[in-house]
């Protein structure tokens, strides 16, 4: 059982609902939950759970290169090439721009004097620890992208399949902002994925464009609205009127934020606000209804 | 990149963390600069333009990549395409194409051999040029779920300089995507400099260490602005360390404004909304050294 947290907009409250939830969870079933941290690109879960992470593995993709010797300049990788990673001038250069490669293995496949060799290219790696607490355990995976690459989704994958070969029962991923590839390969599979709307009209654009996402992948959606401030019912009366399923509003709450901004005890700031626990509960149901 | 060079010098406005205030600040930086033009680079969440009311002078559809379609007429089931398809997209037994995990690389079509793959040029979105009242704005909407392609955002931003060499305009302003991937790589290719907008909260400064790691990489002089610093004022202590570590340029702090809540609410730039404000009366003084920058 994966649940998925994912927004559309950033900021919009995506990692701290994750770490509350994934121990909530921990807590209701007395069994450890994996957290799959899949913001590669700026991943923060790690902030809130007292965590030693080690690196588990290096991501990398095929790039091509080129051995001149056994070139014979004939053009034909170059011309499979959809996306100008790999270039023949003349008889003499060939050039790899690995940047570009999408890893799709098509030079090599096409060279016919065994010329194109696989290179490696590290583009990040996957780092994992234990957080005990009491009643609760979390079992954390992280990715995190090499700075300068380009392409997350091969180590947002590599998250998932630590998430898949650990024998805990139930997952919650944080996912990164956005509605395009990096969170399409973090929540698919999900059985839930959980829209943390802000309660803007900026919250409200993006999480619509992000429910046409998961709508698209045929996934199970709920959502939340944060940050509610002065009793405000944009997210609830948007979901209302698309007949989406609405998990309640968490107020905007400074003496959260604090926690949050330094790293503190932010489970002991959500006692405080029933809203939260109320949202949790409910996903909970959820978890159990399917 | 090129310091020196003359014409429209290039802003993109960053932070790897989302949500520390990007776009609000990017609105209310239009409104006090003469002589902009605007680029919203984050295609997969547009908002730059909800605070703008832009008038759209021109819409052109995005084609990027292609997508196989197999004629199952012509198709023997040989199954070769899903062997050379480097992503598993090919289901082996109902030969349907998974559109997410393709890549569009064309491999399944040229090793076909009944040729009974055809390569389908991809619609992936719209970018539209657009007037507002403090100067033209470029912003784009990808259809949900497609591969945020750096491609869009050239796309974008070649648009942006052509108006700005047409209306010789001095700046342009790039409201640009969160994280430090495909995107921001493409929305800081070719810019003059990054203006940070941090957020005093632990995730925020790590955020902003690896933006300002990917500005190094790419060689982009950075300067930062720390937004609601007031709030949490241990961690913005920290921010200011790293970054007099990491060499990058403070321009200043902004307080914290209920306000600002407010107009974004309201979908009008905060400091049209509030003229009097503190926050105001520092975003006049960074918008000024942006100018002179």
């Amino acid at each position: 059982m994966r649940i998925a947290i994912a927004s559309g907009k950033g900021g919009t409250g995506k990692t701290s609902i994750s770490v509350l939830l994934a121990k909530y969870l921990s807590f209701e079933s007395g069994q450890e939950v994996d957290f799959l941290d899949c913001d590669c690109e700026a991943p923060n879960g790690h902030i809130f759970f007292q965590v030693h992470l080690t690196p588990l593995k290096t991501v990398n993709i095929f790039t091509p290169k080129v051995d001149t010797s056994k070139c014979t300049f004939c053009g034909k990788c170059s011309e499979i090439c959809r996306f100008n990673a790999i270039t023949v001038l003349g008889n003499k250069v060939a050039m790899t721009f690995p940047e570009l490669c999408h890893g799709c293995y098509g030079c090599f496949r096409v060279c016919e004097s065994g010329a194109i060799k696989e290179d490696p290219r590290r583009i990040g790696k996957v780092y994992a620890g234990r957080h005990e607490d009491g009643a609760t355990r979390i079992h954390l995976v992280q990715g995190v992208l090499r700075i300068g690459e380009a392409m997350s989704p091969p180590l947002i994958k590599a998250v998932l399949e630590e998430g898949e070969a650990s024998s805990n029962l139930v997952a919650v991923t944080d996912c990164p902002p956005g509605t395009s590839c990096p969170v399409v390969t973090s929540i698919k599979g999900a059985d839930l994925v959980v829209i943390v709307a802000e309660s803007s009209p900026f919250g409200l654009h993006d999480a619509a464009i992000l429910t046409k996402v998961v709508r698209r992948l045929g996934l199970t959606f709920a959502i939340v609205a944060n940050k509610v401030l002065d009793e405000n019912t944009l997210i609830h009366e948007w979901c209302a009127k698309e007949g989406y399923r609405y998990l309640g509003g968490i107020p905007f709450s400074p003496d959260f934020s604090m926690e949050y901004a330094r790293g503190g005890d932010i489970f002991k700031a959500a006692k405080r606000m029933p809203e939260i626990e109320e949202v949790l509960c409910r996903i909970t149901k959820m978890v159990q209804e399917r | 990149m090129s310091d020196n060079k003359n014409g429209p010098r290039e802003i993109v406005i960053l932070s790897g963390k989302g949500g520390t205030g990007k776009t609000t600040i990017t609105a209310s930086l239009a409104t006090m600069m003469d002589k902009i033009v605007m680029a919203d680079c984050d295609v997969d969440a547009s908002n730059l333009y909800m605070l703008l009311s832009p008038k759209v002078m021109r819409e052109q559809d995005f084609f990027m990549g292609v997508r196989p379609e197999i004629s199952r007429q012509e198709c023997t089931q040989c199954l070769v395409c899903v062997d050379v398809c480097a992503f598993g997209a090919i289901n082996g037994e109902s030969l349907e194409i998974d559109p997410v995990e393709c890549e569009g690389c064309g491999v399944c079509a040229w090793f076909c051999p009944q040729n009974a793959i055809e390569l389908v040029e991809n619609r992936c979105g719209k970018w539209f040029s657009s007037e507002t009242r403090f100067g033209p704005l470029v912003y784009a909407e990808l259809f949900p779920g497609e591969e945020n392609s750096g491609k869009l955002v050239f796309a974008i931003k070649e648009e942006a300089r052509r108006l700005a060499e047409e209306r010789a305009a001095s700046h342009i302003l790039v409201d640009g995507p969160p994280g430090i991937a495909c995107p921001v790589i493409s929305s800081i290719s070719g810019a003059d400099h990054a203006l940070l907008v941090a957020e005093p909260t632990l995730s925020g400064l790590s955020d902003l260490e690896r933006v300002l790691d990917v500005c190094h990489h790419f060689h982009i002089k950075a300067s930062c602005i720390i937004n609601r610093a007031d709030l949490f004022p241990e961690v913005t202590r920290e921010i200011r360390r790293l970054l007099d570590e990491k060499n990058c340029t403070f321009l200043g702090e902004l307080p914290f404004e209920k306000g600002v809540m407010d107009a974004n609410q309201r979908l009008v730039p905060f400091v049209e909304a509030y003229p009097k404000a503190t926050l105001t009366r520092r975003l006049e003084k960074i918008a000024a050294r942006l100018a002179v920058l």
